[in-house]
């Protein structure tokens, strides 16, 4: 096996969700594509409704269906299992089932946004770590106490003998923000799915959590998927970038490569149109209109209606494909592609 | 009412010592435990035509003090004082009728639109309820003409009066929102989080507007966020508040780049930047924010703050002036050297 692969931690490509509504079927997801390695983060940004959550949601077959439906595409986890590289087909899986249940948890952790609806408050925060250990490793109740403490304190919890039998209401938003990441890294996943997870937080919590997430990284060598919507926080954190609009990824490449040189016109525009805390203070430009109902998607570039290089007769008419225009810089827009009018 | 004196300053609002305290009951007959000091002695003025950007962790009073600015909440003490033409008002004094004709001076944008509508009225009967309140219209004719208007100016169009609330956008129900405070030509406009709820590309929209609307018809802001990058954007001036009270005041570049306050800095420094990019170890700040109901002796920051000396752990510091508009509560401003954020790349 080469070395390439092994470092490969999962692979998605052509990933379609989609939603049977009885008002229309909604693209949520749309052909992503995308690959994360071991020790590397890919940071998804977009606004609400873009599909950004769909995806990682798809991922850890936590979609319900119906209404939703995998469509097409493919989601390759790879894993060490007894020292071998083992490739496992996600979307094939029963969601219910037992491979996909080892797998969530113990291959692919979560940490979601609001760290308070995520934890179940009847239990303390010690019962459901310790639940989540137990429920993949084959070691006894105390060894298990002993890691989740072992855990509460690597992510910083100051007093984790204590803090272990406290329920999440008495924590504050930053440690049970903290208390979730030690459980969701309490089985060594070796991917680690982060949800907005600073979304609910201030701002000195949001460095300490950033900062945390990269220590943890460094550690245990993770892949992380974080999602966002803060473009500030995403280049903080990301080594790749992904741009989602409306279930498509528009723009994809290395995190210095998309915020010097970005090129597709939605990212010019999302840069253009955030106030910033460096830099001349100029007035903001914003997008044009709003984002479209999901029911509803443009012909040609979805993005185009909004769009203002759009070229009638071509941007509504063609939908332009995901091109590389060096450097792994991806981008979808009719503008780098040639089009035969 | 008094005169005002012409030596004053320029101030449309200003407040003195203001506090608020909300009681803590315990127990079946409820008997009173303690108190939240969500405002606690703060002291500031906000000129005519200005914005000044409040910005502090949640949990610091920062929407407590809006509130209470605009006599939401009634102060537990100090004084509001208003200027209304020639006249200085003292809204901590008035009462019943008198309070409730002059709150049209005043209004209030929230910061989440889905919840600050009500679903069951037209956008009409939203924006034009303030009118039909104050008696400010004689007939339907002039009412709906005035919301058009109103409307137009928020960037919406003449045809959304009929619609209902749930049919808008997240942006365009925050500009219902503002046609709804501006429709009154109110003086002073308090922004609780305005377009925290919002997408990004929304944001820009509504930041511009209100910056349009404050140019176009004079209106003062007391703008607050959690977020420096917006609040840098709208604000002349700056206030951060911490655990109730008001550390630091400074013009906007000069508190970005030069803060005095401890804890200003440690704000400062954990604000995610996009073109530095990575940098580790930049959450200088430790612990938790203290809580409201059993705050620390002296400066309240002490137990967080990495200059600490004995003097802070025993007394309060007060907001003083370092410079002419600069202002800081901290025994040690004059002696530490703080960093600041570099925001000309």
């Amino acid at each position: 096996m080469n070395l390439e692969l092994t470092e490969r931690v999962i692979e998605v490509s052509n990933l379609k969700t989609y939603f049977y509504l009885d008002i229309g079927i909604v693209k949520a997801v749309d052909g992503v594509d995308f690959s994360v390695d071991r020790g590397k983060t890919l940071g998804i940004i977009g606004e609400s409704g873009c599909g950004k959550s769909v995806t990682v949601h798809t991922i850890m077959r936590l979609i319900q269906s119906p209404p939703g439906k995998i469509v097409d595409g493919s989601i390759k986890l790879y894993r060490l299992k007894n020292n071998e590289l083992e490739i496992v087909e996600i979307t094939k899986l029963d969601p219910k089932g037992k491979e996909m249940r080892d797998i969530r948890g113990k291959e692919i952790g979560m940490v979601f946004q609001e760290p308070m609806t995520a934890f179940s408050p009847m239990y303390t925060i010690g019962d459901q770590i310790i639940e989540a250990i137990l429920t993949h490793e084959n070691i006894d109740k105390k060894e298990a106490r002993e890691r989740a403490i072992e855990f509460l304190r690597r992510v910083g919890i100051p007093r984790p003998e204590r803090t272990i039998d406290t329920y999440p209401f008495q924590l504050s938003g930053g440690m049970r923000q903290r208390a979730m990441i030690a459980m969701a890294l309490s089985c060594y996943p070796r991917l680690l799915i982060a949800d907005e997870p600073t979304t609910a937080v201030d701002v000195t919590v949001q460095a300490q959590i950033l900062d945390l997430l990269q220590e943890l990284q460094e550690d245990m060598k993770l892949a992380i998927i974080f999602i966002t919507h803060n473009l500030a926080v995403v280049s903080e954190i990301a080594d790749d970038i992904a741009v989602m609009y409306l279930g498509k990824i528009v723009e994809f490449g290395k995190k210095e490569e998309i915020f010097s040189h970005p090129l597709h016109p939605y990212t010019v525009a999302l840069f253009r149109s955030i106030p910033k805390v460096e830099g001349k203070l100029e007035r903001l430009v914003p997008i044009y209109g709003n984002v479209p109902s999901s029911y509803q998607i443009p012909e040609g570039c979805s993005f185009h209606p909004r769009c203002e290089n759009a070229i009638r007769g071509i941007c509504n008419v063609t939908s332009p494909d995901l091109i590389d225009v060096g450097n792994g810089h991806k981008v979808r827009c009719l503008i780098y592609q040639k089009v035969e009018v | 009412m008094e005169i005002l004196d012409k030596n004053t300053s320029n101030f449309l609002i200003s407040v003195k010592n203001l506090k608020k305290y909300f009681p803590i009951q315990r127990g079946f007959l409820r008997k009173l435990v303690g108190y939240v000091r969500a405002v606690d002695d703060v002291t500031l003025e906000i000129e005519e035509r200005e914005t000044l950007g409040l910005v502090g962790e949640s949990g610091s009073g920062k929407s407590t003090l809006g509130r209470t600015m605009i006599r939401l909440y009634d102060p537990t003490d100090g004084q509001i004082l208003f200027k209304d033409g020639d006249k200085i008002v003292n809204l901590t004094e008035l009462e019943g009728e008198e309070l409730r004709k002059f709150r049209r001076n005043m209004q209030i944008i929230f910061q989440d639109p889905f919840s600050s509508l009500n679903e069951r009225m037209t956008v009409l009967e939203n924006v034009g309820d303030p009118l039909l309140i104050n008696g400010l219209v004689s007939s339907k004719h002039e009412l709906v003409d005035q919301v058009v208007e109103t409307l137009q100016q928020v960037g919406l169009r003449k045809e959304d009066i009929r619609r209902y609330p749930h049919s808008f956008s997240g942006g365009q129900r925050q500009r219902i929102c503002i046609a709804r405070a501006l429709i009154l030509k109110p003086k002073f406009i308090v922004c609780d989080e305005p377009v925290s709820a919002l997408d990004v590309s929304i944001q820009a929209q509504i930041l511009n507007l209100l910056k349009d609307l404050q140019e176009q018809f004079a209106i003062t802001y007391l703008f607050i966020s959690h977020d420096i990058s917006v609040v840098r954007y709208m604000a002349d001036r700056i206030a951060v508040m911490y655990a109730g009270r008001l550390v630091e005041v400074a013009p906007r570049d000069e508190l970005l780049t030069h803060p005095l306050h401890p804890y200003t800095e440690a704000l400062l420094s954990a604000v995610p930047r996009t073109v530095s990019g990575r940098r580790k170890g930049r959450s200088i700040l430790t612990g938790d924010p203290p809580d409201p109901a059993n705050l620390p002796t002296g400066c309240v920051f002490h137990v967080r703050c990495r200059y600490a000396k004995d003097i802070c752990k025993e007394e309060q510091p007060s907001l003083r002036s370092i410079s002419s508009e600069h202002y800081v509560s901290c025994h040690l401003a004059e002696n530490l050297a703080l960093k600041g954020m570099e925001i000309y790349v």
